[in-house]
């Protein structure tokens, strides 16, 4: 921005009514729900009190500090070759740590495939996520053991699945909920209006989590939407808020009273976090072609862990050997993480016939079986090889 | 009374009644299914007798209404959904093609779908454009999805019954030109398995191959064919996916000549599958090549245009003097 139009910028301009009507609020000047401020302050916000104990902080603080390590690990494997592929997380600790430590056992978790720090909170073992990643398999783990559904690849998908899950909860009558992840991006795929209208129309007990991460891989936000993303709730019927995605506290606030909304039997929410997604969309791709090295740095002063760390600092919650043994902790994760992708076994060949349908198939059999004869051959000009 | 004389529609609305009497975990979804009982009346009165929570009207969207239904057989569920017309399945496709297919291969067998999605097709009705589309050939081409269509009422009948109660998605294709045939349903007999291929006329001369709306254009064919003195065996395949192999091969290597029908274009469609298998498994036996009947390869037709499209009588006729020229 040049001198004069920061200027001018800064000429107080006449209200007129028409002018002030047709004003929007800009994506750039987010209205946020704060509780954490970047520097480590604890502020409060008259819907969104929280208390929390050192115990509690200490832990949201771990959680996110070991995502940050697992999350490098798997970036440092796809370097070294060890995996095809990783979709890091790094920057959005609190918005997932803050969300995924609101919810209940019962609750359930629709991903895309970023959620990482979700899946540590579910309790999903981290090596578990990194099979897909590898090439061993498309998801492998199973959903109902930790209530949390496979990654999904195609953007947006999820949330009519999530949907879905809600509308029979309801129909249960179980008061647990659901959550379903998704990007600024998805916010522009039809499955995601869609099940906006589903979720409002049935009043399914579902909470969707928008991480706007601010990028859809080189896609602004402003090439998704013209108003902010959680205003789009209003046209469906339902709340939108927008929390602070660096702040953890906030996260943990705005997500918990979503969730119990939706227990009580008042319908879908959507949580906008503002955040940011510090390295590349993928490992595939390279952010220094499409956003600015000011703006990365503008993010990394509200970094998630630190802000939370200077609080605990300057509070007394945590001491020395607190961050001491989280440091061994991490390194201990990392090393287990980097062992496990190593030692992880490609399938056995016969698996390509494996689960692709619950009650069989006669054509899958018949192929089976052709593949299995062709594998034997190769056996047996082994043995006559002998 | 076991056995009813029965409309294909009336069979489907009554096996529908079944499954939702059966399991509590059941539930039908879709555009106008409730009170209307969906445009075709398969769901009629369905919703009047197990109300609004099994019979689900839907916003006018297909990608949700399959998208929902995906995490409702997550929680435990078994719905069957209606996509009105053929044409309309595609705002769905993504979620049927990329998501349920798949889900439970991804999930290395830990959950499972069993949705059917059920789906008027084929034309011969008189209708306007993306209401008369036989789009069964993109479906069976994906891996994880079943693909049926009955072709008579107790088939209706029971391979609902079957696809309902089958674990995995099934793409249940009905013959909406046909909903209006009637046929006998025994309800207490014991059907024979979804995927197996059944001879319905017997025949020495010549195998036609069908199913859904094309069975009964064959048994027609076959029957004229009859006078002229010829011998055609007609063989309903009934599913699309998995397809009876066996069946077609014991049928081909006993008369030596087979010819495909169906409405969906000839270009890619399942015809091709079925002449392509034919010769890797009984070239030996085959007195001519295998022939092909069906649509052209051009967007269906204009109404008025739909007769020179579809496959009738004369053409299967052409088709089966083609073979035995051979």
């Amino acid at each position: 921005m040049t001198v004069e139009s920061t200027a001018a910028a800064r000429k107080p301009r006449r209200a007129s009514k028409r002018t002030s009507a047709a004003k929007k609020p800009q994506s750039s000047e987010p209205q946020l729900v704060q509780l954490l401020t970047p520097e480590g302050e604890r502020v409060e916000h008259p819907d969104y009190s929280i208390d929390l104990s050192a115990d509690e902080l200490r832990g949201l603080y771990r959680d996110m500090v070991l995502t940050r390590r697992f999350d490098a690990e798997a970036t440092a494997l796809q370097r070294q070759g060890e995996l095809g592929l990783w979709a890091s997380l790094l920057g959005q600790e609190a918005a997932q740590i803050g969300s995924g430590r609101a919810l209940r056992d019962d609750d359930y978790v629709f991903p895309t495939y970023r959620e990482h720090g979700v899946a540590w909170c579910r309790g999903v073992d981290p090596t578990n996520l990194l099979g897909m990643f590898r090439g061993v398999n498309h998801g492998g783990w199973d959903p109902n053991s930790n209530n949390f559904h496979l990654y999904t690849i195609v953007i947006g998908s999820q949330t009519l699945h999530a949907t879905g899950y809600a509308m029979g909860v309801a129909k249960d009558g179980a008061d647990s909920a659901v959550i379903a992840y998704f990007g600024d991006g998805a916010s522009s795929q039809g499955d995601v209006a869609e099940s906006f209208t589903f979720s409002a129309v049935y009043n399914a007990p579902v909470v969707f989590f928008c991480q706007n991460n601010q990028w859809a891989i080189s896609e602004p936000t402003e090439r998704q939407t013209r108003v902010p993303l959680y205003q789009r709730a209003q046209g469906y019927g339902f709340p939108g808020v927008r929390v602070d995605g660096n702040d953890v506290l906030a996260c943990l606030a705005v997500t918990r009273s979503a969730l119990e909304r939706a227990r009580r039997g008042e319908g879908p929410t959507l949580v906008e976090a503002f955040t940011y997604r510090m390295g590349a969309h993928t490992t595939s791709d390279d952010p220094t072609k499409y956003r600015a090295d000011e703006e990365r740095a503008a993010w990394e002063a509200k970094d998630p862990i630190l802000r939370l760390r200077a609080y605990l600092e300057k509070e007394k919650l945590a001491d020395e050997a607190f961050f001491t043994a989280l440091d061994e902790e991490s390194e201990t994760l990392g090393k287990r993480v980097r062992e496990a992708v190593r030692a992880m076994p490609d399938p056995d060949p016969m698996a390509l016939f494996e689960h692709g349908y619950a009650d069989g198939n006669s054509l899958v059999d018949e192929e089976r079986a052709q593949f299995a004869a062709y594998q034997a051959s190769f056996a047996d000009s082994a043995e006559e090889g002998k | 009374m076991a056995v009813e004389k029965m409309s294909i529609a009336k069979a489907l609305n009554e096996s529908l009644r079944l499954a939702l009497d059966n399991d509590p975990k059941v539930l039908i979804m879709g555009e106008d299914v409730g009170k209307l009982g969906g445009v075709f009346r398969i769901t009629d009165g369905l919703q009047k007798d197990f109300g609004e929570d099994r019979v689900i009207d839907t916003p006018l969207a297909e990608s949700g209404i399959v998208g929902t239904a995906i995490g409702l057989a997550l929680r435990g569920y078994r719905p069957i959904v209606e996509i009105q017309f053929d044409g309309f399945v595609f705002p769905a496709y993504d979620q049927i093609v990329t998501q349920l297919a798949k889900m439970h291969a991804r999930a290395l067998g830990k959950i499972k779908l069993p949705v059917v999605v059920r789906i008027p097709y084929g034309g011969g009705i008189g209708a306007v454009e993306h209401h008369s589309e036989s789009p069964e050939a993109l479906f069976a081409h994906v891996a994880g999805l079943k693909v049926v269509s009955p072709s008579n009422a107790s088939d209706a009948y029971w391979m609902m019954q079957q696809a309902v109660q089958s674990d995995d998605p099934i793409i249940f294709f009905e013959p909406k030109r046909r909903y209006w045939d009637k046929g006998e349903v025994d309800t207490e007999s014991i059907p024979g398995p979804l995927h197996k291929a059944v001879t319905v006329r017997e025949g020495g001369d010549l195998t036609l191959v069908a199913y859904g709306p094309m069975v009964k254009v064959c048994l027609e064919a076959a029957a004229a064919a009859q006078e002229e003195g010829k011998s055609i065996e007609v063989l309903d395949l009934r599913s699309m996916s998995p397809i009876d192999f066996d069946a077609i091969q014991t049928s081909a290597q006993k008369t030596g000549r087979v010819v495909v029908v169906h409405e969906a274009p000839v270009f890619y469609g399942s015809g091709a599958e079925i002449a392509a298998r034919i010769t890797e498994r009984c070239f030996y036996h085959l007195e001519a090549p295998v022939l092909r009947v069906g649509g052209y390869h051009v967007p269906y037709p204009p109404a008025r245009l739909e007769d020179e499209y579809l496959p009738g009588l004369d053409r299967v006729l052409d088709a089966v003097d083609r073979s035995l020229a051979f």
